[in-house]
């Protein structure tokens, strides 16, 4: 007997729970100050998502997936994309988006149920909230492949839960990228839970990266409430995908410190010590207490942070409410490039029930 | 002007194409160096490389959602299925993905790909590989679905389908693959999309099919000629969406439609025929629309495939009873 395969997956953490140094720092840490824009957006995407729960339960908009916990990873990884790479999220990367430039309004726009909401004149190449679980990993791949073909310095990234690995999609998109070493980079927001179904019945794999071993994509480990680590592994990854290194797996670590969405009560299945201890390992904080020993964060900071922060909040809620409404019409705008013929009556038809209901008498 | 199988067709609009256009690749299990099994893209990768004719892994949902990602980034991806009967797994990125993708980003993003795939019974195939699942695609917003029913059809069609800038699912009947030859010219000229086209001009009653069940209708037409009756019959080519004024211009001058589909009967396409002649042509109606289908079961195997398939025989005597309907 001889060995036919051995393999191991590495696992980078760079800061404690309390934001302590573990050991050396990669070179971008070595001024703390350039994670300074990296906690100031992860304290934005935190009042921006407690502003957008607040509204949900106010009515003001829908169903909403909150990204509470998830702010190291949304931070670190928008500091490592470039421009010109396109970003296939999930339904829970509003950050992401943010920093790409998206206006936090279209995101309350989505979910306050308007496809304008899905408009991004600030990344146009960037894919919308994918809802269903996975689909958008073939779409990374195929993108890539564009990319590959017309030898463009670019990268495709993926985003997805915990679940989603467990899906048929995850694995012929990780394959396809192994088979062409296509420029492509796979996130795995592990975040303990896909809804109530909890990591260790999702699969009895050690890590959800080792998934990708099965597909030849060379993958890591890392901390995803540490910033650092997961600009590190987001950057190196990138831009070895972008000079034609390949495609890559992160699984980023972290916890759903929020409900799955407004439409769900996490208590139903997981318990208050449990959730207790998470917030002690939560990103924010710990971000904070490294960039206060180093003392380049100090109170005064902090509170000028949070007025800047409640002045955007209160800014995107203007945006979102000033927007006009959705015309019916809209239902039949950019369905096809040119509405068919066959469906101009449709059309037509819907104009005509819309001015009948307009000018029927106000019941009461 | 060559004389051309329907399946030399498609690969002489898919090479036409790919000289015209740069951005227009292909991608499929064994339609790179084998060139398909049924030859569809049969010397393309010779011609424009692996990286423009790609030889994907074995996963169909793959194949359509990497068609997606490609469209989105500005290629146009000519993706094939290799049987109707697996293009199931493909469903759920054209229905989640490629058709909405346009609308959800109102107009930001886009879909322009084509998604071929080997349909209908008749070629004595294993099982899975002889379905119609035509109305199944047909029933998604944000589609077209193209089926051709000749080698010059197929040539225009197919170059329209790709030119077009949303998706396309084009259904080619395999079983009029190598069924009989016609002349195409190569003159890149693209046939309209959305388009029925009167395949035979009559008067007595109009006679509506898609892809092989097109020649079954022309078969019955010719029996029924001996008989002094005049069908005139309709190849719909895009079966969506319908064009109905040709359908019903039809209509209003026969005065009797009878509708010829391969397919199971329920919530098939030609329901949708017979209910919108039914409520938009029924002042011309002198019998009501009648159906010709596949019966509701299970596409048989290779011994009953021939009593699935509807054939000329039906249709004649369908025609007949419309005929004597009062």
């Amino acid at each position: 007997m001889s060995i036919a395969a051995r393999f191991e997956v590495r696992f980078t953490a760079f800061l404690d729970a309390q934001g302590q140094p573990l050991g050396p720092l990669p070179a971008f840490a070595a001024d703390p100050a350039t994670l300074v824009p990296d906690y100031r957006a992860m304290v934005l995407m935190r009042a921006l998502d407690a502003k957008a729960v607040a509204m949900q339960r106010t009515g003001q908009i829908g169903t909403y997936a909150s990204t509470l916990g998830k702010e190291a990873i949304d931070a670190g990884i928008a500091h490592a994309l470039a421009p010109e790479d396109v970003v296939l999220p999930s339904y829970r990367e509003s950050g992401i988006l943010m920093l790409r430039g998206v206006s936090p309004h279209r995101v309350f726009l989505y979910w306050g149920g308007d496809e304008r909401g899905s408009v991004f004149p600030e990344s146009p190449r960037d894919f919308p909230f994918n809802v269903p679980i996975a689909s958008q990993l073939p779409h990374a791949a195929g993108v890539a492949y564009a990319m590959t073909l017309r030898g463009e310095r670019r990268a495709a990234l993926a985003i997805c839960g915990d679940g989603a690995t467990s899906k048929g999609d995850f694995y012929e998109a990780l394959n396809a990228a192994g088979v062409w070493r296509l420029p492509m980079v796979v996130l795995v927001v592990n975040n303990q839970y896909a809804i109530s179904v909890p990591r260790r019945l999702q699969s009895a794999a050690q890590t959800l990266a080792q998934k990708a071993i099965a597909a030849g994509v060379d993958c890591e480990q890392v901390d995803g409430n540490d910033v650092i680590a997961v600009r590190d592994a987001a950057t190196r990854s990138l831009e070895r995908a972008r000079s034609g290194g390949g495609p890559m797996l992160i699984e980023a670590l972290t916890y759903r410190l929020c409900d799955h969405t407004t439409a769900d009560d996490a208590t139903r299945y997981r318990s208050a010590e449990e959730l207790a201890g998470q917030w002690r390992a939560e990103p924010i904080l710990r971000l904070r207490n490294f960039l206060a020993s180093r003392g380049i964060w100090t109170k005064e900071k902090e509170e000028n942070l949070h007025r800047e922060v409640a002045e955007r909040v209160r800014e995107t809620v203007r945006k979102y409410l000033e927007t006009t409404p959705p015309q019916p019409e809209q239902m039949f705008r950019h369905l096809y490039a040119r509405l068919p013929r066959a469906y101009a009556w449709q059309l037509a038809a819907l104009k005509e029930s819309e001015e009948e209901r307009d000018a029927a008498p106000h019941p009461g | 002007m060559p004389r051309l199988t329907l399946v030399e067709g498609i690969n002489l609009a898919l090479a036409r194409a790919m000289e015209e256009d740069a951005s227009v690749v292909v991608l499929g299990e064994d339609v790179g160096r084998n060139g398909g099994v049924f030859r569809a893209t049969a010397g393309l990768q010779a011609r424009f490389g692996e990286g423009r004719v790609a030889d994907t892994p074995l996963a169909e949902g793959l194949i359509a959602g990497m068609a997606v990602g490609m469209a989105a980034e500005g290629l146009k991806p000519v993706a094939e299925i290799q049987f109707a009967g697996f293009a199931y797994a493909a469903i759920d990125q054209l229905l989640n993905h490629a058709s909405r993708l346009r609308h959800r980003t109102q107009g930001r993003l886009s879909c322009p790909m084509v998604l071929r795939t080997p349909c209908g019974a008749g070629i004595h195939a294993p099982e899975h590989h002889s379905e119609s699942p035509e109305a199944m695609f047909a029933h998604i917003p944000g589609l077209r679905v193209v089926t051709p029913s000749s080698p010059a059809r197929a040539y225009g069609l197919l170059l329209a389908a790709i030119a077009d800038p949303d998706p396309v699912v084009f259904l080619e009947p395999s079983r009029l693959y190598r069924r009989f030859k016609e002349e195409v010219e190569d003159d890149g000229e693209a046939l309209p999309l959305d388009r029925a086209f009167v395949v035979r001009e009559g008067t007595d009653l109009t006679v509506v099919a898609w892809g092989a069940m097109v020649h079954d209708a022309l078969e019955a037409a010719d029996a029924l000629a001996g008989e002094g009756v005049f069908a005139e019959v309709i190849d719909l080519a895009t079966v969506k969406p319908i064009d109905f004024d040709t359908v019903l211009a039809s209509v209003k001058k026969t005065g009797r439609c009878l509708v010829v589909s391969e397919a199971p009967r329920t919530c098939g396409l030609a329901s949708e025929v017979s209910a919108v002649v039914s409520e938009q042509g029924l002042l011309s109606l002198l019998a009501p629309v009648e159906r010709v289908t596949g019966w509701d079961c299970v596409t048989p195997l290779a011994r009953l495939e021939a009593r699935y398939l509807p054939d000329a025989a039906r249709v004649a005597a369908a025609a007949r009873r419309l005929l004597a309907y009062q």
